[in-house]
């Protein structure tokens, strides 16, 4: 059904094919969180990886930072409608993380964890492959703390609040289990392609 | 995710930049005070385009729902309500949504609410509950607007702050040089946040902020620097 005097303002990209269902192209880059941006000191900033409860390693701001650096350029689409193309990250890949820690991927499930206590749950195949990345910079520059700088994960081709904020963490669980938005409302997966915006889509 | 055709029946401005409309839907779905629906408009070629609204009306009028909107100059959907949407139109509207910037009566409190223009809308729903459902529960709200103009549903929290049960509010305005009596004037700083908590009877168990984002960044910050827990400070960031 149309809705009565909608036209609607049409970015051109959309003609790309760059811009998933519901999507609206945006040049800003909007902030949403769901509590405070937490302070971080990088002198006091780790991140582990996790077997189940199992800690694998941990790497300090410097260790993580010596890792293999790599960069990644890709479209950002978030759940509340705005979508951002050609946003340039810089940082470590997955795989790289998992190389340094001498691991294969032990199970197919990760739960990402931040400092602020939030997790969201993103299949293990979804983030190797070159597809994911721990993201230490953006657009050359240090990620801004409301960005979710020190560190954050980027695994752009779902949802962007897959791409925790503030991530000091990654943990392989035996099953697939639900993080903060997903407890909430949202969707297990979040394909913006498909348009997994809530629990049922 | 379940749609349902709305009906306008009300359309009533609130401030200059502020619309509310209210929807009567075919199937009145409950929710909880804070929680918000998406709107979706359809152009006659399928081209459609879909934003979120903070609910503003209690979850115990089941008549209707509240929408607040604000026009954003810049904005799509905002001033298409704002310019075209008439009484008796058919809109889009998605289930309640949101599970973490919400209130149950149940909650209690004593809890601050602060919100930074229409970021106040939310705590509506929830001072509109409370009051609805005979809740003592202490709730102060903070409202910073930028002028006199801007503070919207005004006469209806002046009134709910006159039943005299645990329900306060403290205003501020940040560009108007001469302020109503009462009404702080200048942006919200660690002064107005202490002022703030002390009229509670206790710690707030949750702290609610909305509003644009450095206006809740900044509300946030200043909590926590007052001694709040950070994991008791949830927010909601407006700006699309």
């Amino acid at each position: 059904m149309a809705t009565r005097g909608f036209v609607g303002r049409r970015s051109g990209s959309d003609e790309t094919g760059r811009l998933p269902p519901g999507q609206f192209l945006e040049s800003g880059f909007p902030v949403l969180s769901a509590g405070p941006t937490p302070r971080i000191n990088t002198e006091d900033w780790s991140f582990t990886l996790k077997n189940g409860i199992r800690p694998v390693k941990s790497w300090s701001w410097a260790e993580f930072n010596a890792l293999p650096q790599s960069k990644m350029t890709r479209d950002i689409h978030c759940v509340t409608t705005w979508s951002k193309f050609d946003t340039a990250w810089e940082g470590v890949l997955i795989e790289d993380i998992l190389g340094d820690a001498f691991i294969e991927p032990p199970t197919g499930f990760t739960l990402a964890h931040s400092y602020d206590g939030y997790t969201t749950n993103v299949p293990t195949a979804d983030l190797v492959g070159g597809r994911a990345m721990v993201a230490l910079r953006y657009e050359g520059k240090p990620i801004t703390p409301d960005h979710g700088g020190p560190a954050r994960l980027l695994v752009p081709h779902l949802y962007f609040w897959k791409s925790a904020k503030w991530v000091n963490g990654l943990q392989f669980t035996e099953k697939d289990e639900l993080g903060f938005w997903e407890l909430r409302g949202y969707h297990r997966y979040g394909d913006p392609w498909r348009e997994q915006r809530y629990t049922n889509d | 995710m379940r749609w349902q055709n709305a009906t306008v029946t009300q359309i009533v401005r609130r401030s200059p930049t502020v619309i509310s409309f209210f929807f009567r839907l075919p199937e009145f779905i409950p929710f909880i005070a804070g929680q918000h629906v998406s709107v979706r408009l359809t152009a006659p070629d399928g081209y459609r385009a879909q934003r979120s609204y903070s609910i503003a009306s209690a979850p115990e009028t089941t008549d209707h729902i509240e929408l607040a909107i604000e026009k954003l100059e810049n904005g799509e959907v905002s001033p298409f309500f704002h310019e075209v949407v008439e009484v008796g139109d058919e809109i889009e509207l998605s289930e309640p949504i949101g599970g973490h910037f919400i209130w149950r009566v149940e909650d209690d409190g004593p809890m601050l609410l602060v919100g930074g223009g229409s970021g106040v809308v939310p705590f509506l729903s929830m001072a509109r509950q409370r009051a609805l459902v005979g809740s003592t529960a202490p709730m102060l709200l903070l409202f910073s607007a930028r002028t006199r103009r801007d503070l919207l549903f005004m006469d209806e929290l002046d009134r709910l702050r006159g039943r005299g049960d645990g329900f306060g509010m403290v205003a501020t305005l940040t560009r108007e040089e001469m302020p109503p009596a009462g009404v702080s004037k200048g942006r919200i700083d660690a002064g107005i946040i202490a002022g703030s908590l002390a009229r509670l009877p206790g710690k707030p168990r949750r702290i609610y902020i909305c509003g644009s984002n450095p206006f809740v960044e900044n509300a946030a910050q200043l909590a926590i620097d007052a001694g709040i827990e950070p994991a008791m400070i949830a927010t909601e960031r407006y700006g699309l």
